[in-house]
Parts: C-alpha cells; structure tokens; sequence
C-alpha cells in the first residue's frame, strides 16, 4: 500500500471483538479472520479519511517504532485482504 | 486428536434452514428428501434464542438459509434477532420471494451479506433447472435492487454437465452486479442430486475446461472479483474437507430444531440429533452424540488412519461414504487411496454419457405455500 492511498473497510466488513476468544476479528463474508496486534492496531486505525502513511505514522510514535516497519510489518497482511476485497483504497 | 469435550473448539459458522419451503425445486437440492414441514419450524422466537445461544457458544457467522429463507414472513424480525445477538448475518436466497420493500427492510435490520444463488445464465437454462417459471427475470430484478440498497454481494453459480458451459458468462454477470465474489460450485452429489447423477454429473473434459476457466478468471479479476471454486468431486483426487472437519467449526440447524455437523448428516441412519427445543446448544456441540461420532481421527479405518492428510481432509465425507458404500465410517470414495475409486471412476465416466431426464425435488403431499409481501 502507498504511503498516500486512503484505505478503507467496505461495507460487510467490520472488527468484532470474539468475546468468547478474547480476541479481535475482522468479520467478512464467509470468512471470519483472527487478528493479531499488528493486524488490529492497523485496522482500527482505518477511518476511510486518513491515509496510509499518516496512520503508520500515528502507530510508530505510539509503539515507538518506524513508520517503516509497521508499513513493513502490515504490508503482506493488507494485501492479503486487498485480494480478498475486504479492504478497499479510495480512488 | 481424541473427542473429549475439553479439546473440542467452539464452532466459528452456523447455517440456519429456516425453512425447507422453496418455490424452487432444484434437482441438486442440499435439503434432505424428506422436507421438513411448514408446522414443525422453529417460531421466531425460538430462533432468536438459537441465535444468541450460538453466539454465546462462539459462532461468529450466521448463515441464514433454506429453502428459501424468504419464504419465512419473519425473515426481517430475525436478521434483527441475529444482528442483535452479535453475529454477522448473510441470506443465501434464490431472490424469489424479495421486494424492493423487503430488501430495505433487511437493510434496516443489519443484514450484512447476500449470496444469491445462480440456476443459469439465460432464463431458459436457469427457469428449467429451477422449476420455476419466470425465475430467472425476477432474480435479475432482485440483483439490480440487491444493488441499489448497496448490499456486498456473492452470486453462486452451480454448475453441472447441463449448465457448465455457461461458466464464463456467470463470472461475467457477477461483474456486471458488482458482486465482490463469486462461488463457482460444482454440484455435489448429496440429497436429491444423488438421483440426478445421470442428468448432472459432468465430463471429465468438462471439469478440466472449468479448472482452466477458473484459473484464468482469477488472474484477470484480482481485486475486482473473488473466485472461490469448488471442483467436480468426482473427477478429484482427494475429497473435500467437509465442514472444515467433523463437529469442528460448523452447525447446521434444521428447520425443526434438529442440529446437525452438516445438513446431509440425517442420512446417516445410527445418528440421532439432539433438538434446540430441549436440549441447550452447548451440550449438543460438546457432548452430543451426533458431533462426537465423527469428531477428530480416532473413528477412522484404514486408509485414513494412517495417511498423513487425515487431518488436512478428514477422509472426506462421511454423507457420501454411506451414500455410495454403505458405511459412514469409510474413506470417502472419492479418494484415490480408497479401494473403491476405481469404481467410483467408471461410475463417473458412466453417468457422464448417460442420458436422463431431471428429477426434481418435492415437498411431502401438497405444498403450503406463504405469499412474500
Ligand atoms: S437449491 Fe433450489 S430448491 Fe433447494 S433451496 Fe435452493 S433454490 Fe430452493
Ligand atoms: S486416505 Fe483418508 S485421510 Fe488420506 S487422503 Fe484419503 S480420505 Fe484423506
């Protein structure tokens, strides 16, 4: 994903927190996906206004690491529900 | 793996048979032979219960199905009941029986995903598999409504030897609705298509033209439409994966309450099912009789026992292992470890070329039928 590009969950895709797993999902047609903290922390940023390297930026001074490496820790994971399409861009 | 209680997972899925009533008669009907009537459906409120039963044990997708779910008056009231209790709710419907009112008023209710199934391309292929008259125009109706409200849509087409060379046109109509993906299903030959074999099963060279049609549709559609396939059984080499496993990841609920590991399991004559009307849907998930019986690997013979997939494909079907050899305990024969593929081969190649007229499903006596709106 580009530093620049506004992602966002389309509609039928949402976090759900499993309260009887005790963890985050991104619940999408026929598929329910457990996320980890990267994947959540991600997503939940995700608001469909701010763009990708704005929210690495944001999560890097909060965990206090690269925006760098959280777009590289996220990068295979977004794609993957970009594939998918439970993860758009705006044009 | 041994079926204790306490190493079982809750399940993720859940598919809800509100009704067996349809006002189509599919001849590969998943629904059991023997329909359940329009008098022994769960009420709404029942339902409701069942509802945040299952999202208190762990489900976290609902999938509210049939029959034609829309034959229920109370659908609304119950993607209501379902959103409620948390889960996320899809209707996998004919689109026979949706107004434009009804659609908006399922919107209203949070219902979050349609799939709406696909008898054919042309309303005559469509209208003579179906039964039904008339069919095909109004889904084609339902669709364009479906995306007005703004739905996330999945078409899923069923494909067979009378309908797969339409293949290309139903990944080109998914497009064309904006659906996100499209379930391409070879038919699978359970229920009342196990009496259609001759009619339905496809060629060989047909299953290779549709791998192939798959493959190149997925490379030209990435990002735009999601392809999920299931292949021709028959013609494969491994089975299927039923339910993610035995009493693993999934439930059925049958319109009367009985619930099941997977919709065919009443055809497997020594279950019995625990029902929803007296028996809570935890006990029946941990403990019950029907989900122990082929949970995990200790039940399996030889071959699975020992073959080093028994946990990646479960030997298969149990449904289709009493089906065709009399023994749900058996490697389904669609395996080539099995030593009745090469059987199940010749009867394939033999039901390819045989000519038969469909069968198609009924209800028991006469039909009691509910007008939708
Ligand atoms: S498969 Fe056909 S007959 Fe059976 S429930 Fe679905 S639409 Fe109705
Ligand atoms: S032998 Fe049984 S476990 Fe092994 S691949 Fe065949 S069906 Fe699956």
């Amino acid at each position: 994903m580009e530093p620049g590009e506004i992602p966002y969950l389309p509609r039928g895709v949402r976090l759900h927190h499993d309260r009887v797993r005790d963890t985050w999902v991104l619940l999408a047609p026929e598929r329910a996906v457990s996320l980890d903290m990267v994947g959540h922390a991600v997503l939940s940023e995700i608001d469909g206004a701010r763009s990708f390297g704005e929210i690495t930026r944001a999560l890097a001074a909060r965990y206090d690491a690269s925006p760098d490496q959280i777009a590289a820790d996220a990068s295979g994971f977004l794609r993957a529900l970009r594939d998918r399409r439970f993860l758009e861009v705006q044009a | 793996m041994k079926a204790d209680p306490a190493n079982v997972r809750p399940p993720i899925a859940m598919l809800a048979e509100l009704t067996h009533r349809c006002p189509l008669s599919c001849p590969y009907c998943s629904n059991p032979l023997e329909l359940a009537r329009q008098e022994t459906e769960l009420d709404t409120e029942t339902w409701a219960d069942v509802f945040r039963q299952a999202a208190d044990l762990g489900v976290l997708q609902l999938h509210l199905s049939g029959g034609e779910p829309a034959s229920r008056r109370d659908l609304e009231p119950l993607v209501t009941a379902a959103r409620d209790a948390g889960l996320y709710t899809n209707l996998i419907t004919s689109g026979i029986g949706l107004t434009e009112r009804r659609l908006r008023a399922l919107d209203a209710a949070g219902l979050d995903h349609i799939q709406l199934s696909l008898q054919g391309t042309t309303a005559q292929m469509a209208d003579m598999i179906g039964g039904y008259r008339g069919g095909f125009d109004r889904k084609m109706k339902v669709a364009e409504w479906i995306g007005a409200v703004g739905f996330p849509l999945t078409l899923n087409a069923v494909l067979h030897r009378q309908n797969l060379h339409q293949l290309p046109r139903a990944i080109e109509m998914a497009v064309e609705m904006g659906a996100r993906r499209i379930e391409v299903a070879t038919v699978q030959f359970h229920g009342w298509a196990l009496r259609n074999r001759d009619a339905m099963m496809p060629t060989r060279e047909q299953a290779r033209e549709a791998d192939a049609i798959v493959a190149e549709a997925r490379a030209r559609l990435k990002g735009v439409l999601v392809i999920d396939y299931v292949p021709a059984d028959y013609h494969s080499d491994y089975p299927k994966r039923c339910m993610g496993g035995w009493g693993s990841t999934g439930l059925v609920v049958a319109p009367d309450g009985q619930v099941m590991p997977c919709h065919a399991a009443s055809t497997i004559p020594h279950l019995t099912f625990d029902n929803m009307r007296d028996t809570s849907l935890a006990e029946t998930w941990y403990r019950g009789g029907a989900f122990q019986a082929y949970r995990g690997t200790d039940w399996m013979q030889e071959p699975c026992a020992s073959c080093e997939r028994k946990t990646v494909d479960f030997g298969g079907c149990r449904c289709q292992a009493m089906a065709l050899l009399g023994d749900p305990a058996a490697t389904d024969p669609v395996c080539i470890k099995s030593p009745h593929r090469a059987e199940l081969t010749a009867q394939a190649d033999a039901h390819a070329v045989a000519g038969s007229d469909l069968v198609y499903r009924v209800m028991p006596r006469d039909k009691v039928s509910e007008p939708a709106d």
